[in-house]
């Protein structure tokens, strides 16, 4: 108990002057990441510092809304390197709290695939570098499914005998996605007309529907409690992992891209170390351990070649080619058109 | 005068409490609702009352009748459950009413998610009762308890109704016996000393218990959001939305001065009939 309170005592200690370091003087050589709890190898901030010399403090946000309220908040102070999906990104550079990335301070960058340069939010990776990428689809328990699901609208009115067993994304662009997609729109569709019609189709599908559910959607195809699911691939592959019925698939109407970044704020003191720290996590061996424990695939080339091949077997959506990943649409900040976007999903999950 | 000082000082630390905890935070919000949201998230300083425009919106309205109405639910059936349980226990004797009162609060030893993740073992498709149930032969197909409005009310009820009992026992233990004697003396039956003393007497109980449940309930977020599976948007989860989903703060917080104008009002009818039931007495 003693040692307790003298390591809180030192901490509070160490707390107060880090506080009034800035005052005085900038700490040489300490940068703050914010990544989500879980998302990247624990011992990557101590490795890092062991290889840099660079001292990293992590931050965890539990959602990019989260991060970005805080971000906006204290106008970029207090980080150096954020982890945000693209969308966010965007609204980051927008507000003006992304710094310009400096390829010639990031080496690694050549572990990326040619595709991971190409993503249309920001083409030559100006102000975020790629971390990880993906698909939205249906993850589905093939045993309790007759016939293949392949279309949104196995989602929106699936066959009588799923019924209430069917389980859908609340978050909003990704609801929005499922009806905007099904009837040929773009991912981020603007006009107001063809947003209402998706929504409608979102209220007639809900009652359909068991649940919203956006975190342990595979928990319940494992149980059998839903057969079918509209699933990020990464979160499928949980499911995969613990029964090998479930299986992934993209819609054939087409899904979107989403792509988690790293992005220097611009109120960062020492750009030069966050610059370090992105390079350090382009490593192939980090991109190898994300992709391996995370199950998600990595814009990084020299880690998905450094993969176990059992891994593509187990986890088909692995092996997703980037070419392939690139035919699906990113989804863009909205702007303005956000409000309606918010609107709608609020009428879709307050509708009876 | 030295009274005066130490009574100063005594209240010092919980109104300072208050003071930084509540009125602050409160009237960020409060200050947060007159501006708009910048088109990338965060707030322009631009004053307006479209935040208070916008809380009345069909849509938004109906959230807030839909909510009121499943927390009224809650609170009749908190109340049904509550009221018979607290009066059992004042007529117990005085060392086991310390051990009932006791078995009352226990569920609050566990965390409020685990409570709630409790329900949902309970109640899904392939979750205890159901198993329960079809092995009894009593259903050839699961019901279905988990991801509606049942089991929206069934958490909060569950969740509340130690309040309202300790709420109406602090009350009924207060009634004087011999007022119970006096009635049956004079010629009351059961029903009617309970009817016309034991009741009104607890009246101030079982209003704070009912408000104590119907302002948790009414901005309670968890509960709908699990046991209703995002199937339901009572009004809690419209404010959550709008501060972590849609970055829009001024909106979230023209939402929470709303319900917080509701709750005060409740709470100011409360202490009216407190007050009202204090004066009777005297």
């Amino acid at each position: 108990m003693n040692k307790l309170n003298v390591l809180t005592l030192a901490a509070c200690v160490s707390a107060a002057l880090t506080m009034a370091a800035p005052l005085s003087a900038p700490a040489a050589d300490k940068i703050v990441i914010s990544n989500w709890d879980g998302y990247m190898p624990e011992d990557l901030l101590s490795n890092f510092e062991k290889a840099t010399g660079i001292q990293a403090e992590h931050a965890v946000h539990a959602t990019n809304e989260e991060i970005m309220g805080k971000v906006v908040a204290s106008g970029g102070r207090g980080y150096d390197v954020l982890f945000v999906s693209s969308p966010f990104a965007e609204a980051l550079k927008q507000l003006q709290l992304a710094a310009p990335i400096d390829h010639s301070l990031i080496p690694n960058l050549r572990n990326l695939y040619a595709e991971a340069g190409q993503l249309g939010y920001d083409p030559g990776n100006t102000f975020s570098v790629p971390y990880a990428w993906g698909t939205t689809g249906l993850c589905y328990r093939a045993d309790l499914v007759s016939g293949a699901p392949g279309s949104w609208e196995d989602l929106l009115s699936p066959q009588a005998d799923l019924r209430g067993k069917v389980t859908m994304l609340s978050t909003d662009r990704w609801l929005m996605a499922a009806g905007l997609l099904s009837l040929g729109y773009s991912v981020n569709e603007k006009d107001a007309a063809r947003i209402n019609e998706a929504g409608d189709l979102l209220i007639e599908a809900k009652r359909h529907l068991l649940s919203y559910d956006d975190t342990t959607f595979y928990s319940k195809l494992v149980s059998g409690e839903a057969a079918l699911t509209h699933a990020w691939d990464g979160w499928c592959n949980y499911g995969i992992a613990e029964n090998a019925d479930i299986e992934y698939v993209i819609p054939r109407e087409g899904t979107d891209l989403w792509v988690d970044t790293m992005v220097i704020v611009a109120g960062s003191e020492n750009r030069e170390a966050a610059h370090r720290f992105i390079d350090y996590v382009l490593n192939a061996e980090v991109g190898a351990w994300v992709a391996s424990n995370i199950l998600y695939k990595v814009p990084n080339k020299a880690a998905m070649d450094a993969l176990d091949p059992a891994l593509f077997t187990q986890f088909p959506n692995l092996a997703m080619k980037p070419a392939d990943l690139l035919r699906q649409e990113q989804l863009r900040d909205l702007g303005e058109t956000q409000k309606a976007y918010t609107r709608m999903v609020t009428k879709i999950l307050s509708s009876r | 005068m030295g009274g005066r000082l130490k009574n100063g000082l005594l209240l010092a630390p919980g109104l300072g409490w208050l003071g930084l905890f509540m009125v602050v935070p409160c009237a960020i919000v409060f200050f947060f609702s007159f501006f708009e949201r910048g088109t990338y998230g965060g707030i322009e300083y631009h004053f307006t009352l479209e935040n208070f425009r916008r809380t009345l919106d069909p849509l938004y309205l109906s959230i807030l009748l839909d909510s009121g109405r499943i927390a009224a639910l809650a609170t009749l059936l908190a109340l049904l459950i509550a009221y018979p349980a607290a009066y059992a226990i004042s007529l117990a004797p005085r060392r086991r009413q310390s051990v009932y009162l006791f078995l009352a609060i226990l569920p609050f030893w566990s965390n409020y998610l685990i409570r709630t993740y409790a329900w949902m073992v309970l109640l899904n498709r392939e979750g205890i009762v159901n198993r329960a149930l079809a092995s009894l032969g009593v259903i050839d197909a699961p019901l279905p308890l988990l991801y509606n409005e049942f089991a929206v009310v069934t958490g909060l009820v569950y969740n509340y109704v130690p309040f309202v009992i300790l709420a109406v026992y602090a009350s009924v233990s207060r009634i004087d016996p011999a007022l119970r004697e006096a009635s049956e003396d004079l010629g009351a039956g059961a029903a009617r000393t309970f009817l016309r003393v034991i009741l009104p007497l607890t009246v101030p109980g079982v209003v704070a218990g009912c408000v104590f449940v119907f302002v948790l309930s009414i901005g309670n977020f968890i509960t709908p959001d699990l046991l209703g599976g995002g199937r339901f948007l009572m009004v809690g989860n419209l404010i959550y939305d709008q501060f972590l989903t849609a970055r829009d703060w001024p909106f979230g917080a023209g939402l929470s001065m709303m319900l917080i104008g509701i709750m005060m009002a409740l709470l100011f009818i409360q202490a009216v009939m407190v007050n009202r039931n204090a004066a009777v007495r005297e």
